[in-house]
């Protein structure tokens, strides 16, 4: 009998923190994947968020620093230029990257720092308890905007893959899911070419994945996966939005 | 001889259901069991069929689902 899929080897035995169907969990596992096939698991630092994904020290058995809220990019920026020969991301959700760390992130994008932003969107603050974030969709539903996001009072949501596209300091840039099977081997692929972008130092790379959150989204996990398809990826499409590789 | 088998860690399990819903097979399914955390887990029907594609780990956001071919 041959084993054919266990648990990588750069996640610790510890049980996830998370919520039953979160995306969470898959990305983890993915970047963990990733980062045992390409053995980097003595050369990669993570930077984690302010937000669901805080934990990730816990879960990664790799070298890892809490950034303050929204500053992964700026903490990944220093740690770069210091140590340039390691493989450096840092890994935001929506309101880290798209909220309070807006600055840091489209700077350190323009700047064409060589480091991977692995950014986490589900659509909402999912740690405070579902509110509307800057990536929330128009007309969706949270619990400060109880009628549906209302675009002339509450703006747009941010497509960071397209801001971020018209900066000549990105690389690479792919919004990809976590969703079902077929989305997940290809948000596996989109990680891989991006630390690749890093370590062959063709400059800034992210990853965008839209990732279900059924707790704050109100609904079963099953139905989660279905939303992304039938609602989210229509206001943010799938695929690879820039690559200058 | 069932092609494949899979080994859930009952303790890991949230019962999410995923792999419920994407096993190729509909091999899995929610039991009735429920672990430490206070979550009914998933676990292999009897007579299923495995066929080692891992799809159901591929899902699992727990890292629960272990897959073995023979």
């Amino acid at each position: 009998m041959k084993q054919v899929y266990e648990r990588p080897r750069s996640l610790k035995p510890a049980h996830f923190h998370y919520c039953p169907g979160c995306g969470h969990g898959i990305i983890g596992r993915l970047i963990a994947e990733v980062i045992d096939e390409m053995d980097l698991r003595e050369k990669a630092i993570c930077v984690a968020p302010a937000g669901c994904g805080m934990l990730v020290y816990n879960y990664f058995d790799i070298d890892t620093l809490e950034s303050a809220h929204g500053r992964g990019a700026a903490v990944a920026t220093g740690i770069k230029r210091v140590r340039p020969g390691n493989l450096v991301f840092s890994y935001q959700g929506d309101g880290d990257l798209a909220a309070i760390g807006t600055a840091e992130g489209f700077h350190a994008a323009n700047r064409g720092e060589p480091i991977t932003i692995i950014f986490v969107n589900n659509g909402v603050y999912g740690m405070t308890g579902g509110q509307m974030a800057p990536t929330t969709l128009s007309e969706q539903v949270t619990t400060t905007t109880p009628s549906g996001r209302n675009t002339v009072t509450a703006g747009h949501p941010v497509r960071i893959c397209e801001v971020f596209a018209v900066l000549d300091g990105t690389a690479y840039l792919e919004r990809v899911a976590v969703n079902k099977p077929a989305a997940i081997v290809k948000a596996k692929k989109a990680i891989t070419k991006a630390f690749k972008v890093q370590l062959n130092g063709k400059g800034f790379s992210l990853v965008e994945i839209l990732s279900p959150c059924p707790t704050n989204w109100k609904m079963s996990p099953i139905e989660s996966c279905r939303w992304i398809d039938d609602v989210m990826a229509k206001q943010f499409p799938l695929g690879v939005v820039k690559d200058a590789t | 001889m069932l092609k494949g088998s899979i080994r859930i860690d009952q303790e890991r399990c949230k019962g999410c259901a995923l792999c419920i819903e994407f096993c190729p097979k509909k091999a899995i399914s929610l039991s009735g069991t429920l672990n430490l955390k206070g979550y009914f887990i998933a676990s292999f029907k009897d007579g299923g069929e495995c066929t080692g594609c891992a799809t159901c780990a591929v899902m699992c956001p727990e890292v629960a689902i272990e897959v073995f071919k023979n």
